[in-house]
């Protein structure tokens, strides 16, 4: 029992760290960068593509004995598509203003390499509850990656956060950072920081295992 | 409606489909290590965006707009199968092209940037020939931030970058700062 | 539940492997139809509400509009608008009696298109409202033509004859200036660039002054298209 609950936990907890699938896979980002000069739309965009992910996951894995080879890919789009639509409908009927923000991006979650990588690697390959939970994981990481890029740009380029300034009157904002460059530099500095945080890790666990080799 | 020397430099520079909409940020970062093979996918995804705005607008003018709902499903299965068919169409014409083309082709059908110009193109109601000028516009400008990226990560080669920031994190940061230079092309056509 | 990768299996007749895509397709059809219907009044009528608030906005003292097409050389009160159709919107007041023209108009700006609505009133040819419906100009300077009420407000009662002239802040004298935004010169050019284009345009098929169609029986809630 121990062991399943363990798996169970550990497929769900990899994609929002360890395996985060932007910050460390650096999958799914293309059509994302664009939503994040804001809080509210990163984490709009985070939870549409949640939906999608998990959605998707689950009826991949349940389908997976069913779907010949040959046309794996095919009914996986398909799948992703109606999602995306549906996802596209609901958006526009309940929240207009948040659908007019992100605008063409929400069709474009169908190109979002992740989902299609996560449906070929894992979800037509494992049961329905790992399948789902790792769905979970990796869109959590996800959201978790675009919230903070969100986060960033608009504290510092607008001086608010969800819209409630933080700052006060005097504040200079950084505008470059709600604009396209804005995306492309936080996000190359946040790998930045992984890179360094990755190699602090490993030297850290290389000392570790040195000094249990000389016996402590 | 809109002018079409608009259309085409403002997909071209002005709101570069790369460096300013972040599409087609997956061979921008993976292919841009050659300046040829750059130049090489620019061109064909340059080809397979103006079929798909041809496709684009005989879909949206004739068929969607009694189902506008099947709309996203239609433009993948078209891009799918350009891809498929010029892939095909390479093979038979210029196998040596086919070959230094190698993986490249295929990866076009999951560029973003090719749904993005259908997309686009539809939510502002271009028509047919407004729809091959922004095509054209927006593949040139695709190749041309390719072939930037390109050129300067084959300068970076041989330089001494710093060991943390190589890999993708400098490539964002340079397109971050080649984004920053297109920025100044704003204001292009404000002819008072 | 075992893991493993895709059961062996003889390869699949083509029939199988189209069995599987259509009905693949076929539930995606399904439910793709069942999300766009029960979600269409609503969007539909988020959409109505959108455009009426934009027009009540540019036409003060409008309490009614319909949508006027134009259509075989003069414009005609319908909800229904073909594609290559160019349309205004009719203001009218409590009464019934007509007070003016919301015309949608697009032009490029610094950035990217600018979109807006502005009211006309032929009576005195006059600009009687602007709003800007899109816009993709710079944070904080260019997008001053929505978020400087100061600027907004200069439309509110200006001059279309000969055309609309953006001077430098501060110098406007004649009532058909109005005083750009600091800082944002060539956005509130396009903003006045886009207008006067608009409006030659339109000038010419307009209908005289005092015979505009009058308001329809039936009142459309403002026609629009759908995605």
């Amino acid at each position: 029992m121990k062991k399943r609950d363990n798996r169970n936990y550990d497929e769900l907890i990899k994609g929002i760290w360890r395996d985060n699938p932007v910050f460390v896979q650096v999958l799914g980002m293309c059509p994302m960068l664009a939503v994040t000069n804001s809080a509210i739309n990163a984490i709009a965009m985070g939870m549409a593509t949640f939906f999608v992910l998990v959605g998707s996951s689950f009826l991949v894995s349940s389908f997976r004995n069913w779907i010949p080879k040959q046309v794996r890919i095919s009914c996986f789009i398909i799948i992703i598509a109606t999602f995306v639509t549906v996802a596209d409908y609901t958006l526009l009927a309940l929240v207009p203003k948040v659908h007019k923000e992100l605008g063409a991006f929400i069709p474009l979650i169908v190109a979002n390499c992740m989902i299609l990588g996560r449906q070929e690697a894992f979800s037509s390959r494992h049961p329905v509850r790992l399948a789902v939970l790792d769905a979970i994981g990796m869109a959590g990481g996800f959201l978790l990656a675009l919230f903070s890029l969100g986060a960033i740009r608009e504290i510092l380029g607008d001086g608010a956060l969800f819209g409630v300034n933080l700052f006060g009157a005097n504040f200079e904002p950084w505008v470059i950072m709600i604009l396209p460059p804005g995306g492309f530099l936080t996000l190359g500095l946040i790998l930045l920081f992984f890179n360094w945080f990755k190699e602090k890790k490993d030297e850290f666990l290389a000392d570790v295992a040195a000094a249990e080799r000389s016996g402590s | 409606m809109e002018n079409l020397p608009w259309i085409f430099i403002s997909a071209l520079l002005v709101n570069n489909f790369v460096l300013t909409y972040f599409l087609g940020l997956c061979p921008f970062l993976g292919v841009s290590n050659s300046l040829e093979t750059s130049a090489r996918l620019g061109l064909a995804t340059t080809f397979v965006m103006l079929v798909t705005a041809l496709c684009a607008w005989v879909l949206n003018t004739y068929v969607l707009i009694h189902a506008p709902y099947l709309r996203l499903i239609c433009f993948i299965v078209v891009i799918a199968s350009t891809v498929q068919f010029i892939e095909m169409l390479i093979k038979k014409l210029s196998p040596a092209l086919f070959r230094a083309m190698g993986i490249f082709l295929p990866l076009i059908t999951t560029n973003c940037a090719i749904l993005g110009l259908a997309i686009f193109a539809t939510n502002r109601g271009y028509g047919f020939l407004e729809g091959i000028v922004y095509a054209l516009g927006a593949g040139i400008g695709f190749t041309l931030a390719l072939v930037l990226l390109a050129g300067l990560r084959e300068e970076s080669e041989l330089s001494d970058v710093p060991r943390l920031i190589k890999g993708t994190a400098m490539n964002l940061i340079i397109a971050g700062i080649l984004s920053m230079a297109f920025m100044g092309f704003a204001g292009l056509f404000s002819s008072t | 539940m075992t893991v493993g990768a895709h059961t062996e299996m003889p390869a699949p007749s083509s029939l199988r492997l189209v069995l599987t895509l259509a009905i693949a397709g076929l539930i995606s059809g399904i439910a793709i139809i069942g999300i766009y219907e029960s979600t269409l009044p609503t969007i539909t009528a988020n959409k109505a509400r959108e455009l009426r608030e934009a027009v009540f906005k540019v036409l003060p003292g409008v309490s009614q509009m319909q949508q006027l097409v134009y259509r075989d050389g003069e414009l005609v009160a319908t909800e229904e608008r073909r594609k290559d159709e160019q349309a205004v919107y009719g203001g009218y007041d409590q009464q019934g009696d007509f007070v003016g023209y919301a015309i949608p108009a697009a032009g490029p700006g610094f950035q990217d298109t600018i979109g807006l609505l502005y009211g006309y009133t032929p009576k005195d040819k006059l600009v009687v409202g602007m709003e800007v419906l899109e816009s993709r100009e710079t944070p904080g300077l260019g997008d001053k033509i929505y978020k400087d009420a100061d600027f907004v407000g200069s439309f509110s009662a200006l001059s279309i004859e000969p055309e609309i002239v953006a001077v430098k802040k501060g110098s406007k004298a004649r009532p058909n200036e109005i005083d750009a935004i600091t800082g944002a010169t060539i956005s509130s050019k396009a903003v006045v660039r886009i207008i006067n284009e608009t409006h030659s345009e339109w000038s010419e098929r307009l209908p005289r002054s005092g015979s505009e169609p009058p308001l329809g029986e039936t009142e459309p809630a403002g026609a629009g298209e759908l995605p």
